[in-house]
């Protein structure tokens, strides 16, 4: 499988994300300056950058964790708006894993996984809970399963915020740094669960550091640079001729050590 | 995975710990350095570690000899328990009148209620402690145990009112006693806390409006006494109602104090709310729950867990408070005792009076304390990190 053959199958695919010059800024900071970026569906995008580049802002400007203030970001047809039933609508198909997990403490593993099923998709309850098991064992932990989050590792919990995620069939995954919180140790058990899943096809944008996941699974690369995209391209290209002098600074200093 | 978790539980314990030690198990082979201690050890280390820890605990232990002492001679040696009158009882100076508390303490109990009627506030006080009491078990929290409060509350409007089922009526002029004190202090606070917990959120709530008037009630309410705020219910509001409407001086009470409670418990349920990271609103948000489920499912249970100790200290302070409304002559526990201090046949009996409502009162907030000791204890061992 050749990054050629993976792209040309993308150009053919419906357009999942699309943010068409996007602006946000924090009081005075401009955060996001005239980002664009186009994901089709079942692509798969990594987003590197020193630290206050923008990457997490501008993923959580797609389920609407963030607002923008100018340009238009659409997300599987629908429009960002101040529209409350619209953005509910939006994080019902956009699944999200945090750095830090944020799974519900006062909650069962289970009970994690299908609250949202439950209230929010309206699935009878069994249901929901045969859709998580059969998650949990994808995650490769169902014995957790009642168990509370405080009782897990670092690796297990973001195993069950994935599934829990999973868990309302989002046609798109966000990860925000998923394996920046984590012992070395439980990095490899995370990503394998997440290549797993990119390799099911899923439309995933994730911002995170591991540039060896980059290069086995991403279609693209972005880098970010002090609020903008300065440049993206295949893995292959990226990492062996970085164009712009900023990109080869920042993989000299991450892939040096 | 401890080797416990995956052993069989029908194991004998003594297997158990041969299996253990076979194992490995640390826990089995290594015991702590020294000692469980026991009383003398215990004592050794926290009474007499130093000349100084020893001369302190000689002298407090001293002090608190002779004042028991004091007491028991007081309360059990010297006192009257049998007497007809006060005479008996006054001519035994030295002692405590228990036969004072024999005779008084079903007025205390029941203050001005019509006597032969008395079983009605019994059955009341009852019923009311027994839905406490069951109240406390968290398997019962369910829609059941509201359908349980608002069928209790509506057989104790009925039996304290009477005026059906061929039950006299009684007006509120006449109660007294416990059955004022429980029912001012449950049904304030359980009209108060749904109130609190909307204040709480409306104070934080980005509507500018909503913000303000939650901002504004609490800040009004927490800015005047309580006491000034009863005497404004019962003396200044009737002048405000148009004439021949009277709303019920018990009634007026009630409300008061459910406001002046709703706007404290609000600050309290606030500082909960403050602590649950944003992370929790954030993971919520992005799996698509409305507000009011995340509200309800996600923030409120971790918010009112984290503030159970300072929610039943102001539990507790407004069990008490309820005494205030002797200021507006309603005849709660305190001031049915009171009255029978000043009973011409009975009088000058204090001691006993307090001492008697001070346990009465001590029962009810102590049983509340280690209620909350436990249901946080409870809480907490599922998920402790």
């Amino acid at each position: 499988m050749s990054t050629a053959t993976a792209a040309r199958n993308l150009d053919a695919s419906p357009v999942a994300i699309e943010l068409r010059n996007v602006n946000k800024w924090y009081g005075q900071f401009h955060v996001l300056t005239n980002v664009n970026l186009t994901v089709r569906k079942g692509e798969k995008v990594v987003v590197c950058g020193p630290s206050g580049s923008g990457k997490s802002t501008m993923i959580r400007c797609v389920n609407r964790l963030e607002e923008h203030q100018t340009g238009d970001i659409i997300v599987d047809g629908m429009t960002l708006t101040n529209d409350v039933k619209g953005v509910d609508a939006i994080r019902r198909e956009v699944g999200m894993v945090f750095q830090q997990f944020n799974l519900f403490p006062h909650l069962t593993v289970l009970e994690n996984l299908t609250l949202a099923p439950i209230w929010v998709r309206k699935m009878p309850k069994k249901e929901a809970e045969d859709l998580a098991m059969m998650l949990l064992k994808r995650v490769r932990i169902p014995e957790q399963a009642l168990k509370y989050p405080g009782q897990l590792s670092g690796g297990q919990q973001q195993r069950v915020a994935i599934a829990r995620a999973l868990c309302m069939r989002p046609k798109i995954m966000l990860f925000d740094e998923p394996t920046s919180a984590l012992d070395p140790e439980m990095v490899k058990e995370v990503l394998d669960v997440m290549i797993e899943l990119a390799n099911e096809g899923m439309t995933m944008i994730c911002v995170t550091h591991e540039m060896g996941f980059a290069r086995s699974v991403a279609d693209n690369v972005v880098f970010m640079d002090r609020g903008e995209i300065v440049e993206m391209a295949a893995p292959t290209e990226f990492f062996a001729n970085p164009k712009s002098e900023r990109t080869r600074l920042f993989l000299s200093q991450i892939l040096s050590h | 995975m401890s080797i416990d978790q995956t052993l069989p539980g029908s194991l004998a314990p003594e297997d158990k710990a041969n299996l253990q030690a076979a194992a490995g198990a640390p826990e089995a082979i290594v015991a702590p350095p020294g000692g469980t201690g026991g009383p003398v050890l215990w004592m050794r280390k926290n009474l007499f570690g130093s000349l100084r820890d020893s001369i302190i605990t000689v002298l407090l232990g001293a002090v608190l000899l002779y004042v028991g002492w004091g007491f028991f001679k007081w309360a059990v040696i010297g006192a009257t328990w049998t007497a007809q009158t006060a005479d008996a009882c006054r001519a035994n100076a030295g002692g405590a009148c228990w036969a004072y508390l024999v005779e008084k303490a079903p007025f205390m109990l029941y203050g001005t209620y019509p006597f032969e009627e008395r079983w009605r506030p019994t059955i009341v006080s009852l019923l009311i402690i027994a839905m406490l009491v069951s109240s406390c078990d968290r398997r019962m929290w369910n829609w059941r145990l509201a359908a349980m409060w608002v069928v209790g509350f509506a057989v104790s409007w009925i039996l304290m009112f009477g005026g059906v089922f061929g039950l006299p009526y009684v007006e509120t002029g006449l109660w007294g006693g416990l059955p004022v004190t429980l029912i001012l202090s449950v049904v304030a606070l359980a009209a108060a806390f749904p109130m609190a917990i909307l204040l709480a959120l409306g104070r934080r709530s980005n509507m500018p409006a909503i913000k303000a008037l939650c901002v504004g009630f609490i800040e009004l309410i927490r800015g005047v006494p309580l006491i000034s705020l009863l005497i404004m219910a019962s003396v200044m509001l009737p002048l405000f109602l148009p004439e021949g409407v009277t709303i019920d001086k018990f009634l007026r009470a009630l409300v008061a104090f459910s406001l002046f409670a709703a706007a404290y418990l609000a600050e309290v349920i606030r500082g909960g709310l403050q602590a649950i990271p944003k992370g929790q609103y954030e993971a919520a948000d992005a799996l698509g729950l409305s507000y009011r489920l995340k509200t309800q499912m996600i923030i409120l249970p971790q918010a009112l867990r984290l503030v159970i100790p300072p929610l039943v200290n102001t539990f507790i302070g407004f069990f008490k408070d309820t005494s205030l409304v002797y200021i507006i002559g309603i005849y709660d526990l305190l001031t049915a005792g009171e009255s029978a201090v000043k009973d011409p046949a009975w009088r000058g009996f204090a001691n006993e009076t307090y001492l008697f409502l001070a346990a009465v009162y001590f029962i009810f907030c102590f049983s509340m304390s280690r209620y909350s000791q436990y249901l946080e204890r409870d809480l907490n061992k599922s998920h402790r990190r």
